[in-house]
């Protein structure tokens, strides 16, 4: 059980920075996920951490260790890779007890928590088996149970569910999640997949080009993206953008979006006051867009009118793909409405959740 | 239509051509193992396949074997024509000594080679890159032009003539392919396995024996096949290194060739006593030898 922090974290390949000047800390016990596109450098940061790589510069300390130095065998870590990486001639049990065969841990003991770990896995009855002999779900589980039994001071899963099916995904997503509160250790984890970053972390570190973008959790980042990147990263189907300006008549404020027009509820008007005029990007996520009549009560609705582009009907809501002038967006609506192609709805948009974020930078302002 | 008469057509073209290949290369074997059971007179009397023709009147024996092998025991005819032939032809102690050449010249350089290619694929250190262009580079070089300066040195070093010598010549001259072979087969062993062995705690020298040895068992086969098939086979190192007094199989063939050199009767048994062995070899360890030189190409 240990804390992990990376100060001023960078890594070079030559030129190419995989991760550039990252600062992180994960308190003990926390489910943290690393989430970002492909070649954003999670996986990099979380090599620099096991001590597959070496930092270019800065610190990285587990603990209150800094380990920099220190060998990836005495870091006090285990890791689970995307392919398992199952010793292919050894058995269940020979690759869960290697680790600590190694660290000539007594023989009586390694029994004792290999066959622990595989109670716990449910991969008891597999230990006489070879990797090749399994399902990808089993040697998945095998690859957990070799790091359970080194009973490490921090978890590290590089991807450990992309190579399962959706459903076996799903299912072992709960258990992974479950075994983080069962054993209470620190669990880091990259992914590509918002969705399991949503539903496994107590934080989220969202990366992008090697940059830390936003840290916090999965709620507060999906409710307060701090950057234009994260709120499409987060969230699916995800937010749909437009290009929009502030204006201000009849003593109200307006996003002006050329082909709509919405009124800026007044709770909100407040911190958007100072961009009033200027070019500003809107965001609202496809679930606060409603299609009428299908309009829950008691929302600071505004109203929109586009044309449907193409429906997908998901049995408990549609996704309705809209036009309104020359820009594309999604609806999340009720499944009883019946949209054709081709026919004008009418829309309300829940402003309560909308997001304006600066046009140039693209930072949020709410 | 068109296709499948196109697929018969060229199924047909393979196997006739591989029919006529293994027709050809089967045929010199057979007549030397059908002339090595013949007596000597037969032999220069009538071709071996008369014997194919008739069978039942034609004389096959064990005699030749017995002779070159030198174990005539009890039979005195037999020890007459070993007699007559001046001196014993003892096959059986080159075999020996072929085995006590090839066995070392096998395993020394998969041993050194296993190692270096781990080096090579694993292990980053300045110049490596130049270093394994340089080893594999020194493929290219004759081993002939290396015969003489290396055995000045020996003579220098008493090693000349010694089974040491030997050994060391053929490690030599094998590495730089058994290098290159196992570097090629060990380079794509998939990186999260070592990786993986690294957190679990083991060092370089660990992984190399709990790891790379047992998963690079296919190649290490093809090459400790390509080598024994060599060293078993060579005459050229033997004669330069060895010289006279711990002759090798191939060495005591060619003396044959000078004291018994009408006896084709001989001449073919022994020449079939030091096929066989390596027959053996490459029949016991050929699901490797293919696997093995095919699997730094195909993936899985």
């Amino acid at each position: 059980m240990a804390s992990v922090t990376y100060e001023n974290v960078t890594k070079r390949f030559g030129e190419v920075v995989a991760v550039n000047n990252m600062n992180l800390e994960v308190q003990d016990k926390e489910f943290l996920v690393l989430v970002g596109p492909s070649g954003c450098g999670k996986t990099t940061a979380l090599r620099l951490l096991a001590g597959l790589e070496e930092v270019t510069h800065g610190n990285i300390y587990i603990g209150d260790r800094l380990v920099n130095d220190i060998a990836p065998k005495d870091r006090d870590i285990a890791m689970v890779f995307q392919s398992y990486a199952l010793y292919p001639h050894m058995s269940v049990y020979d690759n869960m007890a290697f680790g600590l065969k190694l660290r000539k841990t007594p023989k009586a003991e390694i029994d004792r928590r290999v066959k622990e770990a595989a109670e716990i896995l449910g991969i008891s009855q597999l230990l006489d088996r070879k990797p090749k002999q399994l399902s990808g779900g089993q040697r998945q589980r095998v690859a957990v149970g070799r790091a359970i039994v080194r009973e490490p001071a921090v978890f590290l899963f590089d991807e450990p569910l992309s190579n399962l099916d959706a459903k076996l995904r799903v299912q072992t997503r709960a258990e992974l999640a479950k075994l983080h509160l069962r054993l209470g250790t620190t669990f880091i984890y990259v992914t590509h997949d918002q969705v399991e970053a949503m539903t496994m972390a107590t934080r989220i570190a969202v990366m992008r080009d090697g940059i830390l973008q936003q840290l916090d959790t999965p709620q507060n980042l999906y409710d307060h993206p701090g950057n234009v990147f994260v709120a499409g990263f987060i969230g699916s189907p995800s937010m749909n953008f437009f290009d929009a300006t502030l204006v201000e008549s009849d003593g109200q404020l307006f996003v002006d979006g050329g082909s709509f027009r919405l009124e800026v509820p007044e709770d909100k008007i407040a911190p958007l006051l100072p961009h009033k005029g200027k070019e500003v990007i809107f965001g609202i996520r496809p679930e606060d867009i409603h299609a009428k009549p299908f309009v829950p009560p008691g929302i600071a609705k505004a109203d929109m009118k586009a044309d449907v582009d193409v429906t997908e009907l998901m049995g408990n809501e549609i996704f309705v793909y809209c036009l309104t002038g020359n820009k594309s967006f999604i609806a999340r609506v009720d499944p009883r409405l019946r949209a054709r192609p081709g026919e004008q709805i009418e829309l309300a948009l829940n402003m309560a959740n909308m997001h304006i974020f600066e046009r140039d930078t693209e930072l949020a302002i709410i | 239509m068109v296709g499948r008469r196109q697929t018969w057509g060229s199924k047909a073209f393979v196997y006739g051509t591989l029919l006529i290949i293994a027709f050809v290369w089967t045929l010199p074997t057979m007549g030397l193992l059908v002339s090595s059971f013949r007596s000597g007179d037969a032999v220069l009397a009538s071709g071996w396949w008369t014997v194919l023709r008739n069978p039942a009147k034609a004389e096959l024996s064990l005699d030749n074997y017995r002779i070159v092998i030198g174990s005539a025991g009890g039979n005195s005819r037999l020890q007459e024509k070993i007699r007559r032939g001046q001196e014993n032809i003892k096959l059986w102690s080159a075999v020996l000594n072929s085995l006590t050449v090839t066995i070392p010249a096998t395993v020394i350089p998969i041993l050194i080679a296993a190692f270096a290619a781990y080096g090579f694929a694993w292990i980053s250190f300045p110049g490596r890159r130049t270093f394994f262009i340089g080893v594999v580079a020194i493929m290219v070089v004759p081993l002939q032009i290396a015969l003489i300066p290396i055995l000045r040195d020996y003579i220098k070093l008493d090693l000349n003539g010694t089974f040491l010598g030997i050994w060391l010549a053929h490690t030599g001259f094998g590495l730089p392919l058994a290098v290159y072979l196992l570097y090629n087969y060990i380079s794509t062993l998939p990186r999260d396995i070592l990786e993986s062995a690294f957190i679990d705690g083991a060092s370089h020298f660990t992984i190399f024996v709990r790891l790379i040895l047992p998963l690079a068992v296919p190649a290490l086969a093809s090459f400790a096949i390509l080598q024994f098939l060599w060293v078993w086979n060579d005459l050229l190192v033997a004669l330069v290194f060895l010289g006279a007094q711990n002759e090798v199989l191939t060495q005591r063939l060619l003396g044959m060739l000078g004291t018994f050199g009408t006896d084709w009767h001989l001449l073919t048994a022994g020449a079939f006593i030091s096929m066989l062995l390596p027959l053996i070899v490459f029949f016991s360890l050929q699901r490797f030898f293919v696997r093995g030189l095919l699997a730094g190409s195909v993936k899985g």
